[in-house]
């Protein structure tokens, strides 16, 4: 398997991250090489083997539905790049 | 003063021979001197430390002191920190000022132990050499031409060059460990699950482990003491009675069962690195231990599934960073999509982005089956490998890293040969496994040689005990680099 450059903008699509041609050019060469050291997991029989998700075997815990923060939103706010009658700003998303 | 132990500074501070401003002030000054040249700080606020240190200080005049209170501590740059700068090494947090404590901050805090700054990483934690952190790279303190290892690697050479006593590190695929063999100091991975990951910004969640770096053993096990514990705010916390780990640090060795497995001592395995580990197992068996041959026949395959599940959970967890919230945002955009693209191809490093997009693939439609799930499938069988080692023996040994430090930018245009670094750290992250690095030897060039140990679940005390007893018989821990003392 080899990514073509439209792959790799394709991807950096899915990520949310923009890219230009050159640079997609240079990614590609690198992911290629990273896929090239992964596929050699492929050659190996999984059959009947079941998924490790977690090192620890253990479930989610519940708790009370109970309200157990207080309200940081001030604090929280303070660092945030844009905001206005504590909501936060972004640019216009509905005509 | 700055090569004694932490017992012998609480010692000091409970006898009050020494202030713990007076012992702030020291490391202070020597991050004043040293950091510029070795960079393993990315912020140090002396009014704050010494503001930290004066109630240590009071705690101990009421006699409310801990083991530990006044000894001051240096904490990676990846754990929030309230009212500091925590950028986890990115130009994305450049501005992000904790609005709260990790779990193992607040943990340290109640302690009683002052923060010296926040040290310096790879990027998101992401890297072998500490070369993609924003701030710039950290050198090594026992050769500034050479890396410190990563991603810890400000806290291994703020160790190293004892502008701190301990340190506090994390560890997802070997970065507390492999930074750890490289600045010749100690530093542990525990078990997954001991310490809480609340607050600690995530890489790969289901791998990440917060653990104690600092010289020696006994100073790891009394930091063990502080950071583990049962945390509600973290869902993978383990509820689990608290352990003193520095219960078994005399124990004699006679009677360990030492497993050797044969693919840590295989092909590329640098010939001096073999020779120190090999001379630290034959220590160990004067101490009364035995030895094992074992295989970890599926560790061979640790980097390809590490490759893929870490970048899958680092994708996912990334994702947060959007400059909504907090942190950076692109000066200029034409839309809400355009200020996710734009800010994220500004404010994330090339290595950060290439894992992100790594795991956008590996979990994209089509590709989940053969990549995501036969890597965990394969995981299962790393973890299974360790189950049957651990029936003959009781610790398992073998060598850090594959090699000492590297100079400065060998690696850094290569990925996938930077990557192979963490070949022998790796498996124990996969597994969930605790695991420790410790100095065995220095190599020609005179840069530090680390040995590994990785015990079963929960087996940090038997760790703990081996390292310890191995370090009163040598000495390597205890060697500071020439220029620095």
């Amino acid at each position: 398997m080899s990514l073509s450059t439209d792959d790799v903008k394709r991807i950096a699509r899915l990520a949310r991250i923009e890219i230009d041609d050159v640079q997609a050019q240079a990614t590609q060469a690198q992911l290629n090489s990273i896929f090239e050291l992964i596929a050699t997991m492929q050659a190996v029989d999984t059959t009947g083997i079941s998924p490790m998700a977690h090192a620890q075997e253990v479930y989610q815990r519940l708790r009370e539905d109970a309200v157990t923060e207080t309200d940081h939103h001030a604090a929280f706010q303070a660092i945030a790049p844009a905001v206005e009658n504590d909501l936060y700003l972004v640019p216009k998303v509905i005509e | 003063m700055s090569n004694a132990s932490l017992s012998a500074l609480a010692a000091q501070l409970a006898g009050r021979q020494i202030s713990s401003r007076e012992l702030a002030q020291l490391y202070l000054d020597r991050i004043t001197t040293l950091n510029p040249a070795i960079n393993a700080f990315i912020t140090v606020d002396a009014e704050k430390t010494l503001l930290e240190a004066a109630a240590a200080d009071s705690r101990i005049a009421a006699g409310n002191a801990g083991p530990l209170t006044g000894v001051p501590i240096a904490h990676k740059d990846i754990f929030c920190t309230d009212g500091w700068l925590t950028t986890c090494g990115s130009k994305m947090l450049h501005n992000f000022v904790a609005p709260y404590d990790a779990h193992v901050i607040q943990r340290f805090k109640a302690a009683g132990m002052p923060s010296l700054g926040k040290t310096n990483m790879d990027e998101f934690a992401m890297g072998s050499s500490n070369e993609t952190s924003h701030y710039g790279a950290v050198k090594n303190p026992w050769n500034t031409a050479y890396v410190p290892g990563g991603s810890s690697g400000g806290a291994a050479a703020s160790i190293a060059a004892r502008m701190a006593p301990a340190a506090t590190g994390t560890d997802t695929g070997g970065s507390i460990r492999q930074p750890a063999a490289l600045c010749g100091i100690t530093g542990l991975k525990p078990t997954y699950g001991l310490v809480s990951r609340y607050g600690m910004i995530a890489f790969a969640s289901s791998l990440d482990q917060a653990g104690p770096m600092a010289p020696a053993a006994e100073d790891c096990a009394l930091l063990l003491n502080v950071m583990t514990g049962f945390d509600p705010n973290d869902s993978t916390s383990l509820e689990r009675e608290k352990e003193d780990y520095t219960r078994d640090l005399n124990r004699p060795l006679t009677g360990l069962r030492v497993g050797l497995p044969r693919e840590f001592f295989a092909e590329g395995l640098n010939n001096e690195v073999a020779a120190a580990v090999e001379a630290a197992v034959t220590e160990l068996k004067k101490l009364g231990a035995t030895t094992v041959d074992i295989s970890l026949a599926n560790s061979q395959l640790a980097i390809p599934v590490y490759y893929v599940l870490a970048p899958a959970e680092a994708s996912s967890n990334l994702s947060r960073f959007d400059g909504v919230r907090y942190g950076y945002r692109a000066p200029e955009y034409t839309s809400l999509d355009d200020m996710y693209c734009k800010t994220r191809a500004q404010g994330f490093g090339a290595e950060v982005k290439r894992r992100i997009m790594i795991g956008a693939y590996v979990l994209s439609h089509g590709y989940y089956d053969a990549y995501y799930l036969q890597a965990q499938k394969i995981r299962r069988l790393i973890a299974d490998d360790f189950n049957a080692a651990f029936k003959v023996c009781d610790v398992i040994l073998g060598p850090t890293a594959p090699g000492t430090a590297f100079k400065l930018g060998e690696k850094s245009d290569d990925p996938v040969e930077m990557y192979l670094n963490d070949l022998y750290t790796i498996p124990a992250n996969l597994a969930g496994l605790p695991g420790m690095s410790l100095p065995c030897g220095f190599d020609t060039k005179g840069l530090p040689i680390g040995l590994q140990l990785v015990g079963n679940y929960f087996s940090e005390a038997k760790m703990l005990n081996v390292a310890h007893q191995y370090q009163r018989v040598t000495d390597w821990h205890a060697r500071q680099p020439e220029g620095l003392k």
